[in-house]
């Protein structure tokens, strides 16, 4: 019997039996179309979070005042000694690196803005020329932070998008003077509406002059400096350069921590890439239940058929004909399931897609491969009793329905 | 053609042991037409079981065109059971979800024949069982008659020389009962050798050999006129 033939005759005892066959295609279908979704759903948020420390900017080095210590006392601590201040110094003294391509030092922290009776409580962020690029934000009015001397406290500032809409109102936002706390700030420029960036919503933010920051804030110390290394390469020497840099003038201690914005996504990405594994084994339990589903109707339909199954065995089949007739039967089974999982999954996936047009849902690869072989493999382990019990029936007793 | 020495074959029921068939021996030629009778559980059934392939003796040999059918493996079996001989059974075991030319097509399915071959084939059988214009029915559709000409035409279709009719007029009418005799006693005509297992006395007498079993046992084997061909 060729492999058309068996398949044929297969698909016409599929096709005889609609409601049996039909319950076994749904279970298999919504096993692989769990799989599916799920998988998405992990992948989406990984996609979500990268996407976010994307937006940082590339061979991104994030330097943070103090030592994080993963376990016990640190050694400054027993010592008594509270960390130092990372300066503005400091920052300079980075910037002479040869692994560094640029630096922008942040201060950061809460101040009251008005501006024509209007009144309300922002972040104000202190930072430098270089920040635009270094975060890759983009402006849609004006000018940002002129290239100026750090030390120069000048009155200027760049305001948020939802900033220039809710407090300035109507008016041209460029040449407004805002009161920022005690101090006053001139508009120079108006950052585009982006949202959310780590944290920090940039439509929401008054940016200054670092210098303008500190004094308004009475903050010496900075709360950040991002350091954008040459490449991808300079990004490990650049952090050791960066501690040992510090370390000098910090009379060798090193009491800052350096994070690599491309070992944060690495570790962000190996925990999502986990929880989608994790939710991939969930759903495959779902095609398992479906396969054992398969192997109970198979089960049912051999005993339903055994007069059939006598008759094939006095017509000659052998038991390897018998069991490949029952086998194709599950097979094409999983394979049809799989195809009605996969038409669901991905129209449950678009669904997704419009009701958070946000996250990028999208089954990784590997799982919708996986899914439609564990789908067959199911079809093939499942099938293999039911057609093996088939083969092995007597066809006198088959033949007269015992 | 077949021959059996001391053929039995037990079944154990329980504690006991039922003997099917003793010790039967019989020596049977290509081209005869003989009938076996005898009462229920007379072993016959068994008799056309064990000439069929479908069942072993437990002793004794048969001896099917002088190969011991005792030394066959499951497989060799099968494949003489498809080539060699043709079953026709009383409830005619069609395939009910295939049509009649399907139902036909399906030995030739099973031993891998080419489709050109095989529906030159279907259509000569289902013509030679005067059937072509039912051809795509589905047994519902078919009369009682009807379907055992289908069953014919498929137990002949793979050209075997054993034809083996378990009760073939068993579940039909005197008219579609006497159609279907003619069918295979023309066929028996032209060289098939046919054995019918029957109760029914009027077909049992048209064969021109009778054997009669009794709880196993040969009771008697006898030519007789027959009324084949007339």
């Amino acid at each position: 019997m060729t492999f058309v033939d068996s398949t044929r005759v297969a698909f016409a005892a599929l096709v005889r039996y609609p409601l049996r066959t039909g319950m076994m295609l749904l279970a298999t279908a919504i096993g692989v179309a769990a799989v599916l979704v799920l998988t998405s759903l992990g992948e989406g948020a990984r996609r979500f979070v990268s996407g976010e420390f994307r937006s940082l900017g590339t061979h991104l080095l994030i330097v943070l005042p103090g030592r994080v210590e993963t376990t016990g006392l640190g050694p400054g601590l027993m010592a008594g000694e509270t960390p130092r201040d990372l300066t503005l110094e400091d920052a300079r003294a980075i910037l002479r690196s040869p692994h560094v391509a640029k630096i922008a030092p942040l201060v950061i922290g809460a101040a009251t803005v008005s501006f024509a009776g209007m009144e309300r409580e922002i972040t104000v962020m202190g930072a430098t020329a270089s920040l635009l690029e270094v975060r890759n934000w983009k402006l849609g009015l004006g000018e940002f932070i002129r290239d100026q001397d750090w030390d120069l406290a000048s009155p200027e500032c760049v305001i948020g998008d939802t900033i220039r809409r809710e407090i300035l109102g109507g008016v041209v936002p460029v040449g407004q003077w805002l009161r920022v706390g005690e101090r006053r700030c001139r508009v120079v420029g108006v950052l585009a509406a982006q949202g959310m960036s780590i944290m920090v919503n940039v439509d929401e933010l008054v940016i200054m002059p670092v210098a303008s920051a500190q004094q308004l804030l009475n903050a010496p110390g900075l709360f950040r400096v991002l350091v954008q290394a040459r490449g991808r390469e300079a990004v490990l020497p650049g952090r050791l350069d960066i501690e040992r840099i510090v370390a000098e003038r910090h009379r060798g201690q090193v009491d800052i921590t350096v994070i690599a914005q491309d070992s944060v996504l690495s570790t962000f990405d190996d925990i999502f890439g986990a929880l989608t594994g994790a939710l991939a084994g969930i759903a495959s339990v779902s095609l398992l239940v479906a396969g054992v589903l398969i192997m109970n109707v198979m089960l049912v339909s051999v005993s339903q058929r055994t007069r059939e199954i006598g008759l094939l065995k006095a017509l000659g089949a052998s038991r390897r004909q018998v069991t490949r007739l029952f086998l194709t039967e599950a097979v094409i089974l999983a394979l049809f399931g799989a195809a009605v999982g996969l038409m669901a999954g991905f129209a449950a996936i678009g669904a997704l897609r419009g009701l958070y047009p946000g996250l990028d849902f999208a089954p990784p690869a590997w799982a919708v491969l996986g899914a439609v072989l564990i789908a067959i493999g199911c079809g093939i382990v499942f099938g293999i009793l039911p057609a093996r019990r088939a083969a092995r029936l007597d066809p006198i007793a088959a033949l007269a329905g015992r | 053609m077949i021959r059996l020495e001391a053929l039995s074959r037990t079944f154990e029921v329980g504690s006991q042991v039922v003997r099917a068939l003793d010790a039967v021996d019989l020596t049977i030629g290509q081209g005869e037409y003989l009938s076996i009778m005898g009462p229920s559980g007379s072993g016959k059934s068994t008799l056309l079981n064990i000439l069929g392939l479908l069942d072993t003796p437990t002793a004794g040999a048969y001896w099917l065109d002088d190969v011991n059918t005792s030394t066959m493996s499951d497989d060799l079996l099968a494949a003489t059971r498809q080539r060699q001989i043709g079953f026709v059974f009383q409830s005619f075991h069609l395939v009910p979800r295939m049509t009649a030319a399907e139902n036909v097509e399906l030995p030739m399915l099973l031993a891998g024949l080419p489709p050109a071959e095989r529906r030159r084939r279907t259509r000569d059988a289902l013509e030679g069982v005067g059937l072509m214009e039912r051809v795509d029915h589905r047994p519902a559709q078919l009369s009682g008659g009807e379907r055992q000409r289908v069953a014919i035409a498929r137990a002949i279709v793979m050209q075997p020389k054993l034809l083996l009719a378990d009760e073939p007029t068993g579940n039909l009418d005197s008219q579609s009962g006497a159609e279907v005799i003619r069918i295979v006693e023309s066929l028996n005509a032209r060289g098939l050798t046919l054995i019918v297992v029957t109760h029914d006395l009027e077909l049992g007498g048209r064969s021109r050999r009778l054997l009669r079993l009794r709880d196993g046992r040969m009771v008697e084997d006898r030519p007789q006129g027959g009324a084949a061909g007339t």
